[in-house]
């Protein structure tokens, strides 16, 4: 039996020193922290039920922003009225994730704490290497199965692809993460696996994210989430892409937003796909154009050269639907 | 009709054969009340959790148990080094064992996931975690990853499936048209629902065993034979099953070690495997790879066709996947050569899934048939009706029933086949491409003996018992319906009790044959117990109607004078007057058979009576046609199902719901194996990485469209005693064939190695 300690936090001033310890793991929807110990990726010693912390589960949405706490639930949140209206690529990106079990359990800041499906992490007894879980050990994943891993954002150490698909329309929409007292944009919480891969959150040891926060803009009203896979359902971003379109008066991009999913090692915003869009009209060879530079610096390997391809199609993809969404 | 309307069943045709009651089972089942074979409560029990090696090849030097025998709640923990060995079994074809002795742990890796230990404990979370303190010192040896490695050659010459009819290669070169291509299946899983496992109790030398069964029978000789007790010693039990798909017929090396553990114990123990281990603790379909050069005339009639096979199989067992057995059938070809070579590799024995043969024989063969409907110019169907056998082109016999034009012309009528524009890439909606595809299948009918007892009860009622299983598809309603018909009752009134080794024996539910062979034997049980309960109301002194007339007739649970000479007589009441409190009938169909009674072990514990299709004078397969829409998404490759029509003749249906739910089922099987599902190796270390459900990807609702299933068949009498013929395997073959095929009406692209991806249509 393994045994470890159960604390039922009451208030985040107690739950935080908690999570602090070495050992310790916050339990939140526990979709994830029961997988991986299932796996033996992670063995707490102590677990930190944070569920009932109050004013965690709260939507409000207001003229400047919406706010979704970190322990609302992806079910939750997909329905709401709000989330649909400020934030469509939010809504949808919960929508396309997981089974209906796991968005009724799963809360939105265990969402974006989500690990790697990386089988060579997830199989610590068959792959003692793996510098995300065990640093320094090496990476059995290189020269291996990879046609899910990550062609963007990788490293030396590490090329496993980030899972999630709320995080990449997060970014996209230049949403910003609370954490406790402080605040980080969405974009910056997620590390490049570098020379660290076991680092893979911008989070301090004891450190909590309490809520989601995504400033209101007429990008994110206007935004979309799209996910390729092969299974129609419950399955993981071949390529995703979250965008979201704001048109000036005269019919030019005034504002652009772009992040890939299933493709990098973290949500993977496109900057230079959004440099080349905005201010220009949003023509067909434009939008083309512009798309092709969505894997810009990609490091492909020979079983997912094809997202090379893909993920471009796809970006052009959604900007289009969003301009169809604006002729209809 | 709602699943949860079970509204009460009249006594009428509706709930004899061919009647569409649903399952009797159902309820039970949506309501969690049905108790399978892992969920009886056993007192006492301790729990053993498997220990699997990480090298595809080499051995185990020394397994240091010391951390895991000392951590709590321990119980056991066997190893190569600590294990006694068992008595070999003989195999499920009744061969005699190689050697003597049986090691279900064995110091000798043959793949990665081989059972070496079984830990033991009071709870499962305690040997869950003294399995992770054993320390496995291997030795690890050179190993062939899968068979596309170099290394692993081109294998061994399979002699007996070697088909040379006329002279193919000389038919070839002087044919009009000529088309060659190669075909490749991977490895497929049967990953059941529910997990193979066990729980095994001694008391004295006998031996009570829970678990999942497709063949009571055979698996109960088996675990009586590896420790040396007799057949009656051992009871089977198994209520339900949660999914089998062919690999839930034999007893498994998990099973042996668990019992055994029992043994040592003196306790129950209960064994369940993980979901990984469900990838390797027994074998799913072997991958396969076919190259088919077929030739025709320019008015598309066949020629002749070439076949070369090669499938995998492990490096310590054969398993044969005939990949011929469709080739040889489906058309009328006056010139064919096959012939099939199987390649050793690391890997665990293939074993059965669904249709093994037919499946991947028809998925090259029915791509290759469009391959070459569109060399010639002709339509699909057109194509295959041109080729359309009179009899059976291999064993030159007469159809017992062949009802595949009946089968093209419903389907297609259904499908609107007519309307299809056969230019790849001509039809689409919006910027979707859509694909119609369409390939034919078929499934022998296998036969074997059954046996039941039926028994009359006091209330009028009647029992029907025999120790065949039900997988889910129905054996439950289909045999109280055969009872129900025999006796004019309503479905209500007949208990069926299946699924225990202490039953009337009943052979394997494999091959599609359960239905046919069990309706048969509970069929003659029960008109024999119907005639003894005439006899005695005719003759037993204390009758009210003896002497009446010469014979009786028995409905709605009463006994009927056939012009009036008396009232009907309950049945309940005839055995009050008479003093009986049942009347009950055991038969087999041993004779039918062509078996003796000496013959009846072997005939239910083996298969090696099981008749082929063409032993008598006829030739006996299902059939079915496949017509399938499906739209890609051309600049970024996925497709997806939109309708599916299916029309089959599987001669009578015992009960049409179910066995169109049953044809459903094998076509959402094949909807997987098209588009999705394949073990994906790491030919580094031999593993099979994407080893659990959120990788290993099945179809799920969203996947599947809407699917229509038409049935054409007529009753078969040569098939079986009631009429019917195999259904369970029969709507999985071809269905791959349909889509890949529909993927190339709508793509241009001929995708001949499954599964049908993203990353071969972008």
């Amino acid at each position: 039996m393994r045994d470890f300690a159960y604390h039922r936090a009451t208030t985040l001033e107690q739950a935080g020193p908690l999570a602090a310890r070495a050992e310790s793991a916050i339990l939140a929807g526990g979709t994830t922290l029961l997988d991986l110990a299932k796996c033996d990726v992670v063995r707490p010693a102590e677990v930190v039920d944070i569920t009932h912390l109050p004013g965690l589960a709260d939507i409000r949405a207001d003229a400047e922003s919406l706010h979704l706490g970190a322990l609302v639930r992806m079910a939750a949140a997909m329905r709401h009225v709000a989330v649909r209206a400020a934030c469509p690529a939010v809504a949808q990106a919960l929508a396309l994730s997981a089974s209906a079990q796991i968005r009724n359990m799963a809360t939105l800041g265990g969402n974006l704490l989500q690990r790697t499906r990386c089988a060579y992490y997830r199989d610590p007894a068959s792959f003692p290497a793996c510098n995300r879980r065990t640093p320094g050990s090496g990476c059995a994943a290189a020269g291996g199965v990879t046609h899910h891993h990550a062609l963007l954002g990788t490293s030396e150490a590490c090329i496993a692809t980030y899972p999630g698909d709320l995080a990449v329309a997060l970014v996209a929409v230049g949403a910003v993460i609370e954490i406790g007292t402080r605040w980080m944009p969405a974009e910056d919480f997620f590390l490049l696996p570098g020379e660290t891969p076991h680092r893979e959150f911008a989070l301090e040891p004891g450190e909590i994210v309490t809520a989601l926060c995504i400033p209101a803009s007429a990008a994110s009203r206007r935004s979309a989430y799209l996910k390729l896979r092969d299974r129609a359902s419950y399955e993981f971003a071949s390529v995703s892409v979250a965008a979201g379109l704001e048109l000036a008066a005269d019919g030019t991009i005034a504002d652009v937003r772009l992040a890939l999913g299933g493709v990098a090692t973290i949500p993977w915003r496109l900057h230079a796909v959004e440099a080349a869009l905005t201010g220009r009209h949003p023509t067909p060879a434009t939008l083309r154009e512009a798309s092709l530079l969505a894997m810009q610096g990609a490091t492909p390997r020979p079983d997912n050269r094809h997202k090379l391809d893909l993920a471009p199609r796809l970006v052009h993809r959604a900007l289009e639907q969003l301009l169809q969404g604006d002729a209809a | 009709m709602s699943p949860l309307d079970i509204s009460p069943q009249r006594g009428d045709a509706g709930d004899g054969i061919g009647g569409r009651p649903p399952r009797i089972d159902g309820l039970a089942k949506i309501r969690g009340e049905a108790a399978y074979a892992m969920d009886q409560p056993v007192e006492g029990l301790a729990h053993a959790v498997l220990v699997t090696a990480t090298i595809a090849a080499g051995w185990v030097r020394g397994i240091d148990r010391t951390a895991a025998e000392a951590a709590p709640g321990v119980l056991l923990v066997l190893t190569p080094g600590n294990t006694p060995p068992l008595h070999a079994a003989s195999t499920w074809t009744g061969e005699a064992p190689p050697t003597s002795e049986y090691r279900p742990l064995e110091p000798e890796i043959r793949h990665v996931g081989q059972q070496i230990a079984l830990v033991v404990a009071e709870s499962l979370e305690q040997a869950t975690e003294a399995a992770t303190l054993l320390r496995v010192d291997y030795e690890a040896a050179p190993f062939l990853a899968d068979f596309t490695v170099p290394d692993a050659g081109e294998g061994q010459d399979l002699p007996p499936l070697t088909i040379e009819r006329g002279d193919a290669d000389t038919a070839l070169a002087s044919a009009d048209i000529r088309i060659s291509a190669e075909y490749g299946t991977p490895r497929e899983y049967n990953v059941p629902i529910e997990p193979h496992g066990l729980t095994a109790r001694w008391d004295g030398d006998a031996l009570t065993l829970w678990e999942p069964s497709q063949w009571l029978d055979g698996m109960a000789r088996n675990y009586a034979e590896w420790f040396g007790i007799g057949f009656e010693q051992v009871r089977l039990i198994s209520p339900y099953i949660g999914g089998g798909f062919g690999s839930k017929a034999l007893a498994l090396p998990h099973g042996a070690i668990a019992a055994q553990a029992a043994r040592m114990l003196g306790r129950p123990v209960k064994l369940v495997l993980t979901r990984p281990q469900t990838f390797t603790a027994f074998g799913g379909r072997a991958a396969t790879r076919q190259l088919l050069e077929l030739g025709a005339d320019a008015d598309g009639h066949l020629l002749a066709i070439r076949h070369r096979g090669w499938q995998e199989t492990s490096r310590n067992g054969l398993w044969v996947e005939p990949l011929n057995a469709a080739t040889a059938l489906m058309y009328e070809v006056p010139h064919l050569s096959s012939r099939q070579r199987v390649v050793p590799v690391n890997t665990v024995t293939p074993s059965a899934k669904r249709a093994p043969g037919e499946n991947p024989s028809a998925f090259a063969l029915e791509c290759a048939m469009d391959e070459l409907a569109y060399a010639l110019g002709q339509d699909p169907l057109a194509l295959r009706l041109r080729n359309e056998p009179g009899r059976d082109p291999h064993s030159g016999k007469l159809w017992s029933s062949r009802r595949m034009r009946e089968a093209y012309a419903a389907g297609a009528d259904s499908f609107g086949w007519a309307r299809r524009n056969p230019t790849p890439g001509a039809m689409r909606d919006g910027p979707l491409r859509l694909g119609w595809g369409m390939a034919a299948g078929t499934y022998p009918v296998r036969r074997s003996a059954g046996e039941a007892m039926v028994r009359i009860l006091a209330d009028g009622g009647v029992e029907v018992a025999s120790s065949t299983s039900d997988m889910g598809t129905g054996a439950y309603t289909i045999l109280a319906q055969t009872a129900a018909s025999v006796f004019g009752l309503p479905l209500a009134r007949v208990r069926v009790t299946l699924g225990d080794s202490t039953l009337p024996r009943a052979p394997v539910s494999g091959g599609s044959q359960m239905a046919g062979l069990m309706t048969g034997a509970v069929d003659k049980a029960a008109r024999a117990a119907r005639e003894e309960l005439i006899g005695l109301a005719l003759n037993d002194p204390r009758s009210p109607l003896r002497g009446v007339a010469n014979t009786l007739a028995v409905a709605e649970g009463r006994l009927i004078a056939p012009r009036g000479e008396a009232p009907p007589l309950p049945i309940a009441e005839l055995l009050t007057a008479i003093g009986r409190d049942r009347v009950e009938a055991l038969r087999d169909t041993l004779a039918e058979n062509g078996l003796k009674p000496e013959d009846r072990y072997r005939a239910f514990t083996t298969v090696s009576t099981m008749r082929a299709p063409t032993d008598g004078e006829y030739s006996m397969h299902s059939w079915c046609a496949h017509f399938v829409e499906l739209a890609v998404d051309e600049a970024l490759g996925s497709v997806r199902l939109r309708r599916i029509v299916t029309a089959f003749d599987a001669g009578l249906l015992y009960n049409p719901r179910l066995a169109e739910s049953q044809i459903k089922g094998g076509i959402v099987m094949g909807i997987g194996q098209a588009l999705l599902e394949g073990g994906i190796v790491d030919r580094r270390h031999a593993r099979v990485l994407n080893n659990n459900l959120a990788d290993y990807l099945l179809p799920t609702h969203a996947d599947i469209p809407p699917i229509e299933v038409i049935s054409v068949g007529e009753p078969d009498p040569h098939a079986s005693a009631l009429g019917g013929k195999g259904v369970g395997e029969l709507g999985i073959v071809g269905l791959a064939a349909a889509i890949a095929n529909a993927v190339f009406h709508a793509t241009g692209k001929r995708v001949r190695d499954l599964p049908i991806t993203l990353a071969d249509l972008c």
